[in-house]
């Protein structure tokens, strides 16, 4: 049988070869695609040459000459490039504390979904169908026309203990500014932060030998408060004073202000981003057996306890992969800020290429600058899995 | 395949684009009354939006052959560019690096404008000096965003741009108080306010910033359709000069040779341009002469002609010679 298969496919054309097929098929592929990409590339060449544009990025240097109304210093007299740096430094803020308040969200409704409260598991559940059924651009102008801007005008403000001012301006937050002593006050602390560890690793070695609870966060966190409350009556005057937002003229002045544009983008983006990790987590959670959960009761854990030590830490390796994929849309998403006027990347790059008619150039830059944002994302959070995984036996 | 067929639209002339397609696609604003916008039966009316119409006579016979590209401020030269549109008429101002770097031709300025700014009534606001520390809804991708960035330096005032990229998302931003002031052409913000919820509580300003010549807007590289649009312009500037309206265009009874081989009677003009001998009969009979023009869009508005008089009354309107 053996031998008359052998001479069967001595005998067969080299065009019925599979090896022969694959890598024919391969080669062919390659070609279509190197073709097509050069054939694109010829275009939009003899596209600009037709037009009298030239393909580069000394434009970059000119002055830019228009206003953005929040983000790192700048003045309209900086450059394009400079302009560029706002809205990515904009993008990356908006992205960033989406990434940590999306988690903290999703993490809380996922687990809420599986709650054996009614009321909880209830309201979890109308949340996530509401913001992950709906488009993200409705839910952004939603929370910019229909929230932001029926705030209260800048005259009748909204004010918290006089501290805090809430406007259809935005929200204005008073600002810590460090005072002289603070340089020292820092060292004080950074002191109690060392022995803070020192007592933690104290606490654990004790509760591992004793086998009773050492309380070693509790411990480490008390001697952390007490360091720093000791420094702060300790160090000649106060190390930080509260910059207030007062009103002034047509706004208010002073302390932090978070754009009404900031703060309905920050919110789209996490209750939106929120809704699908709190599914992901719910999915992870119930993958893990339910004997697990049995077991860990069984052996006298509380349930919190037996969440957070048994089921967790098995469901994570779940749930990072989805996650990633959740943080990396989050940042992508971030580029509807066009909408409702957030200066986002994506957002002062339209309007550079508007201005300067080089659209090509601005385009690759604002693709480059997401795709660079997603590898590094995805970089770190594989190299967090890989970390959860060697943990698992 | 494919790249034949895109080599071979990119060499085709506009004009040809046109006659074989059989419709002029034309880009145009879609938010702003008296220029261009979908009125209440769903139809486009407005100031550019007859120009468009006007083309589409000359070149095709029929002012209705024509696609109307709604576009964004910051859309409007990319597709220009790209060639999505055969013509932009969409209230642009004509400046240096955008005839240009960015690859365009302008035609005949169709409406010489300033900028302004608007502000709530009881704001108490009556110079530009008083708008220190304001914050400024303004649409982005536009000259008035660039005057207003540097009229404001020049002064020494600090201020906070708005900036929205749909023109109805700054006039919704300024009405709703987001911003002290919004800032764009004056005609604009004559067009914005009369549709405003309360019309009187918001005030234009008389300071005038900026000079801002709008007019129709074609790509580089295509003399013969940059003709054919700026003579149309100059027929509507023309046909007002000479008392010509759409109601006595046909029957017109004169004696002067310029305004036979305007109509056509004589000369061969039209053939120059690449269209029929009576394409200016067409045009005015269309949508009539500029000042026919300028009284059905923004007469209801209220604007003034200013500028926008013809040369004989000491406004700018000046048709070449039909010679």
């Amino acid at each position: 049988m053996m031998l008359s298969s052998d001479a069967f496919v001595q005998r067969k054309a080299f065009w019925r070869d599979t090896r022969f097929l694959a890598v024919l098929f391969q080669v062919l592929f390659l070609a279509v695609v190197i073709l097509l990409a050069g054939a694109a590339y010829a275009n939009m060449v003899r596209g600009l040459e037709r037009l009298g544009l030239r393909l580069q990025l000394d434009f970059l240097s000119q002055e830019a000459g228009f206003g953005i109304s929040e983000g790192i210093a700048y003045t309209p007299g900086d450059s394009y490039g400079r302009a560029f740096v706002v809205g990515v430094v904009n993008t990356l803020r908006v992205g960033a504390l989406g990434i940590v308040l999306s988690t903290v969200v999703g993490v809380l409704v996922g687990i809420g979904r599986l709650s054996s409260n009614w009321l909880v598991r209830g309201l979890s559940s109308v949340y996530v169908e509401v913001f992950r059924n709906t488009p993200l651009l409705l839910q952004l102008i939603f929370w910019y026309s229909a929230v932001m801007l029926k705030m209260p005008g800048v005259r009748q403000s909204i004010s918290v203990f006089d501290l805090v001012f809430i406007n259809q301006r935005g929200v204005y937050i008073p600002r810590p500014v460090p005072t002289g002593a603070f340089a020292l006050w820092v060292w004080l602390l950074i002191i109690s932060v060392v022995m803070a560890a020192g007592l933690y690793v104290y606490r654990r070695r004790i509760q591992e030998r004793e086998g009773r609870p050492g309380f070693a966060g509790l411990w480490a966190l008390g001697l952390l408060a007490a360091g720093g409350a000791l420094g702060w009556l300790a160090v000649p005057g106060s190390p930080l004073v509260l910059d207030v937002p007062i009103l002034q003229g047509f706004n208010f002045r002073g302390g932090i202000q978070l754009s009404p544009e900031f703060a309905a983008m920050l919110t789209g983006l996490v209750l939106y981003t929120g809704a699908f990790i709190a599914e992901v987590v719910r999915g992870g959670i119930q993958s893990v057996p339910k004997g697990q959960r049995e077991a860990a009761l069984a052996l006298g854990l509380r349930p919190a306890a037996a969440m957070y030590l048994v089921i967790l830490p098995q469901a994570l390796r779940i749930i990072i992969p989805p996650l990633t994929s959740q943080y990396l849309n989050l940042v992508k998403n971030s580029s509807l800020a066009t909408a409702i006027g957030f200066p986002d990347m994506f957002n002062v790059g339209v309007t550079i290429m508007n201005q300067t008619g080089q659209s090509i150039p601005v385009f690759g830059l604002i693709m480059a600058s997401y795709l660079s944002f997603s590898l590094i994302t995805a970089l770190i959070m594989n190299w967090y899995n890989r970390r959860v995984r060697l943990v698992e036996r | 395949m494919a790249l034949m067929a895109t080599q071979a639209l990119a060499q085709a002339r506009t004009l040809d684009t046109v006659l074989e397609r059989g419709r002029l696609v034309c880009g145009v604003n879609n938010g702003l009354p008296g220029f261009g916008y979908l009125d209440s039966d769903g139809r486009w009316t407005g100031f550019d939006i007859d120009y468009c119409r006007a083309l589409a006579a000359a070149v095709l016979g029929d002012p209705e052959a024509v696609e109307f590209v709604p576009l964004t401020a910051a859309e409007r030269f990319i597709a220009l560019q790209t060639g999505e549109i055969d013509v932009l008429i969409r209230n642009a101002t004509w400046t240096l690096t955008r005839d240009t770097d960015l690859g365009l031709n302008f035609a005949p300025t169709t409406f010489f404008d300033g900028q302004g700014f608007m502000v709530r009534k009881d704001l108490g606001v009556v110079d530009i000096e008083d708008l220190a520390g304001a914050s400024i809804c303004v649409t982005s991708g536009t000259t008035t965003e660039l005057n207003l960035a540097d009229t404001m330096r020049a002064r020494g005032l600090p201020f906070t741009p708005v900036v929205f990229e749909e023109i109805d998302t700054v006039y919704r931003a300024y009405e709703q108080g987001r911003c002290d002031a919004v800032t764009s052409d004056k005609s604009q913000l004559a067009g914005r306010r009369a549709v405003m919820a309360d019309p009187d509580a918001h005030v234009i300003l008389d300071a005038t910033i900026s000079k801002e010549p709008l007019g129709p807007v074609v790509r580089h590289g295509d003399d013969q359709w940059f003709d054919i649009v700026s003579w149309v312009v100059y027929a509507t500037f023309f046909a007002e000069e000479k008392g010509i309206t759409s109601a006595n265009v046909e029957s017109f009874e004169t004696a002067d040779p310029e305004i036979e081989r305007f109509l056509g009677r004589t000369g061969g003009m039209g053939a120059m341009l690449g269209l029929t001998d009576d394409w200016a009969v067409k045009v005015i009979k269309a949508v009539g002469n500029y000042g026919e023009i300028f009284d059905r869009n923004l007469g209801p508005l209220g604007l003034p002609r200013g500028l926008n008089r013809q040369w004989t009354d000491g406004g700018l309107l000046y048709a070449m010679p039909f010679r």
